[in-house]
């Protein structure tokens, strides 16, 4: 209680004196005379401003749960274990470790890399194997997803606790956990993950302790923690649930868009074409399309509208056909009239039920010639044959599938649970090119949910889910607001351009409360973890944020290929790997050069003293968060504990830990 | 859209040969309709359509032939169909109008069949 009313306090604070600094920053110290640097960078505070009070609102309810209720009797668990290249060593100690959970369990290991060592190896533990059904053949794998989706049709236990491959389960970890689905409306519960081959100064970030703590409480607090792809506990009604809702959705936009190309193209059909029958029947099937349409507006069940659809183009095929059988009729009665002389052969027609079926079936239909009709009745339907499964429980909108998959549990109703105790162990890439390719991976996946399937338009999220989302998706955009932060001072040391009007008492009057007021809600909101390994890596990977929102904008609006890649578990070789931070050594390069000549104008009287030693402050600030990146160009890996200290308890801090996606890098 | 394509032929016997490629379906019968009212008019009253590389026919195909047969028995003459592909069979079959547009294994039987 106390903490969080020091929380509230610090949220307040912080708010309230970013709010006051960053209104005077718009209405009073733009320098309009340097707009091009001036706004940019007012607009880059204005985001950290919103950032803070963003991570104020989720600490404001933040959550520290009592220890949870015993399962409910006979609840039954499946394990998945996910694997795509892993070694098979790994993925069989993590599977060992899953087996000998305490709490009864089927245990499985999904291997998308299809291995027959693999499987050998799970028969001969009495694990569980699982590969991908025939239905995957040349459709759409959707990976990880792809692979959970296809492992919940073949098992069926009532909870299902996912892993990945390098994450060693403990035995403890359904007991901890399967008791808080005894409240029913609960459909996922996460926990942290932590890394353990990672030394005390994590060089590379990996452990993600103020994500996997403070951030995931307070989410929790507003009924908006959010699954991270392993680690966690999920109710199988509740992922069925997601998977028919998100069928019925899907079919139906999958109708609405061929209705609506359909309409298009009738229009076009009907423009070439002049033969009258032609002309009618384009005619029908546009007043069939557009009474589907008219009838979807109106909310009628989708199964219902094709149906009818299908049926009344049916008619129209079948009209056809018997006006055909009448020509046909008359023509052989003139035949037949005038071959009076001649040889009496057999001219009436015989056209059966079945056979007027045949004929006006979707495969010989009169309609059929107009390709365009042919090709939208085939569309309009609700088999869904473009894809493997036509229920999708897990989301496959986005390369991460874990916060999508969470938003809409949130979306449908139900809750979720954050259980802070660390209750697996597990593998953090140990060089610079695989974190950063793990990074942009999870950047985005998240920013493509937030394109895609944006929570702040999703319907039935509460408000405050839906900020709870939009947060995490905001923070992402830092990589921006980082290039100005470090060109601005650049600027000012090199060409004595300033981009505030002056750096007077006004400023520092508002500019420091605030900063002071947004250190102490972090200090405070931390409790004790280390943060600052995390702050750093907020700014010093601003290309992958960068890169992350260009390339996830490109695909969701232009269908460009993200150039996705699965991020390799074994370390790499790290040869050359300085080219992947080139950006980041650019940029250290340009602020050292800068301060040189920043003083260098200083001694020559061209610039006052108080801004140079702003902007010289400033650029030591920059240096000293982009010095990380020296560390983790110099990490060759982990080198095992040091000093005593257990792998398990680096920090004495109970349960710490980094995450398997959707994190957040300090804030 | 894929049109049918229609070659004509003039044996010197005078007997006409069509050949529709493609799909005869609606979009492409009253164009086979025309063709063969337009050789009947020129006098080859007796026409011979060789089906072999008629992929698909749909009712409105069959309706063209039999009105093709129509118009060239108006004309005393007759039509006769050679070498249908499986699925032409099945609708000729379906509608029993194999008994009246009898199918000729090639287009020189179809042209003795008279």
């Amino acid at each position: 209680m106390r903490r969080q009313l020091a929380l509230r306090i610090a949220v307040l604070l912080a708010v309230t004196l970013g709010l006051n600094y960053t209104v005077w920053r718009w209405l009073e110290s733009v320098n309009w005379s340097a707009w091009w640097i001036a706004v940019p960078l007012v607009i880059a505070e204005t985001y950290s401003f919103i950032d803070v009070a963003f991570f104020g609102m989720t600490m404001w309810r933040a959550k520290d749960r009592e220890t949870p209720p015993p399962p409910s009797e006979g609840a039954t668990a499946d394990v998945f274990i996910t694997t795509y290249d892993e070694p098979v060593e790994m993925v069989m100690t993590t599977a060992l470790a899953a087996r000998d959970i305490r709490y009864p369990h089927q245990t499985y290991v999904l291997d998308d890399g299809a291995r027959p060592e693999l499987r050998a190896a799970a028969d001969a533990a009495g694990i569980g194997y699982i590969v991908r059904t025939a239905d995957w053949a040349d459709r759409p794998r959707h990976a990880k997803a792809g692979n959970l989706n296809n492992a919940m049709l073949t098992t069926d236990g009532e909870f299902i606790l996912i892993l990945d491959a390098d994450q060693i389960p403990d035995p403890a970890i359904l007991e901890r956990t399967l008791g808080y689905f005894t409240d029913d409306r609960v459909a996922l519960v996460q926990t942290p993950q932590y890394f353990t081959n990672v030394p005390d100064a994590d060089p590379l970030g990996s452990q993600a302790p103020l994500f996997y703590g403070p951030i995931q409480q307070g989410k929790d607090g507003w009924n908006a923690a959010f699954f991270c792809g392993s680690n966690a506990v999920l109710r199988r009604d509740a992922l069925m649930q997601l998977g028919l809702v998100g069928y019925v959705r899907e079919t139906e936009r999958t109708v609405r868009e061929a209705l609506k190309a359909g309409a298009t193209v009738l229009a076009r059909s009907r423009r070439q074409e002049r033969d009258p029958r032609v002309l009618a029947a384009l005619d029908e099937v546009e007043a069939a399309v557009r009474d589907a349409q008219r009838r979807l507006h109106a909310q009628d069940p989708i199964s219902e509208v094709t149906f009818d659809f299908q049926r009344r183009v049916g008619e129209v095929s079948a009209s056809m056909v018997t006006a055909d059988v009448d020509a046909m009729r008359a023509d052989l009665a003139a035949i037949s009239a005038m071959s009076s002389g001649r040889h009496v052969e057999e001219t009436t027609l015989t056209v059966d039920d079945a056979a007027l079926r045949r004929l006006s079936s979707r495969e010989w239909s009169p309609l059929g010639a107009i390709e365009s009709v042919r090709a939208l009745v085939a569309a309009v339907d609700v088999d869904r044959s473009d894809e493997a499964q036509a229920v999708m429980s897990v989301a496959t909108v986005s390369v991460t599938e874990d916060m999508a998959t969470a938003m809409r549990l949130h979306a449908l109703g139900w809750r979720t649970v954050y259980h802070h105790e660390r209750l697996a162990d597990g593998l953090a890439p140990e060089d610079l090119g695989t974190m950063i390719t793990q990074r942009l991976r999870w950047a985005q996946g998240t920013l493509q949910v937030m394109l895609k399937e944006s929570p702040l338009t999703m319907r039935g999220l509460r408000w405050s889910q839906r900020v709870m989302y939009f947060s995490t998706m905001w923070s992402y955009l830092s990589g921006f607001a980082a290039v100005v932060y470090l060109a601005a001072p650049i600027i000012f040391l090199c060409f004595g351009v300033l981009p505030v009007t002056a750096w007077t008492v006004d400023f520092f009057a508002r500019f420091i409360p605030f900063q002071l007021a947004s250190q102490l809600l972090f200090v405070v909101a931390a409790h004790g973890v280390k943060t600052w390994r995390g702050q750093q890596y907020s700014l010093a990977l601003f290309p992958v944020w960068i890169k992350a929102t260009v390339t996830a904008t490109a695909n969701v609006w232009f269908g460009r290929p993200l150039g996705f890649a699965v991020t390799p578990k074994v370390r790499q070789d790290g040869g050359g790997s300085w080219r992947l931070v080139l950006p980041q050594l650019v940029a250290m390069g340009a602020l050292v050069v800068a301060a040189l000549i920043g003083l260098v104008r200083f001694g020559l009287g061209y610039a006052p003293w108080m801004g140079t030693f702003v902007n010289l402050a400033w650029v030591a600030y920059d240096l000293v968060v982009l010095s990380v990146i020296v560390e983790a160009l110099r990490y060759r890996g982990y080198a095992g504990p040091t000093d005593g200290t257990t792998p398990g308890s680096p920090t004495g801090t109970p349960a710490v830990g980094s995450t398997s996606s959707s994190s957040k890098e300090g804030q | 859209m894929t049109r049918m394509q229609l070659d004509r032929d003039v044996r010197p016997d005078g007997i006409a040969v069509l050949r529709p490629r493609g799909r005869l379906t609606m979009v492409a019968a009253s164009d086979l309709k025309a063709v063969v009212d337009d050789v009947v008019a020129q006098g080859h009253t007796v026409v011979v359509v060789d089906l072999h590389e008629t992929e698909f026919m749909d009712s409105s195909g069959l309706g063209a032939l039999v009105g093709g047969l129509r118009s060239a028995r108006a004309a005393g003459g007759d039509l006769r169909i050679a070498r249908p592909s499986t699925q032409v069979r099945t609708v000729l079959e379906l509608t029993t109008m194999d008994r009246v547009l009898r199918p000729h294994a090639s287009v020189e039987d179809a042209v003795g069949a008279g």
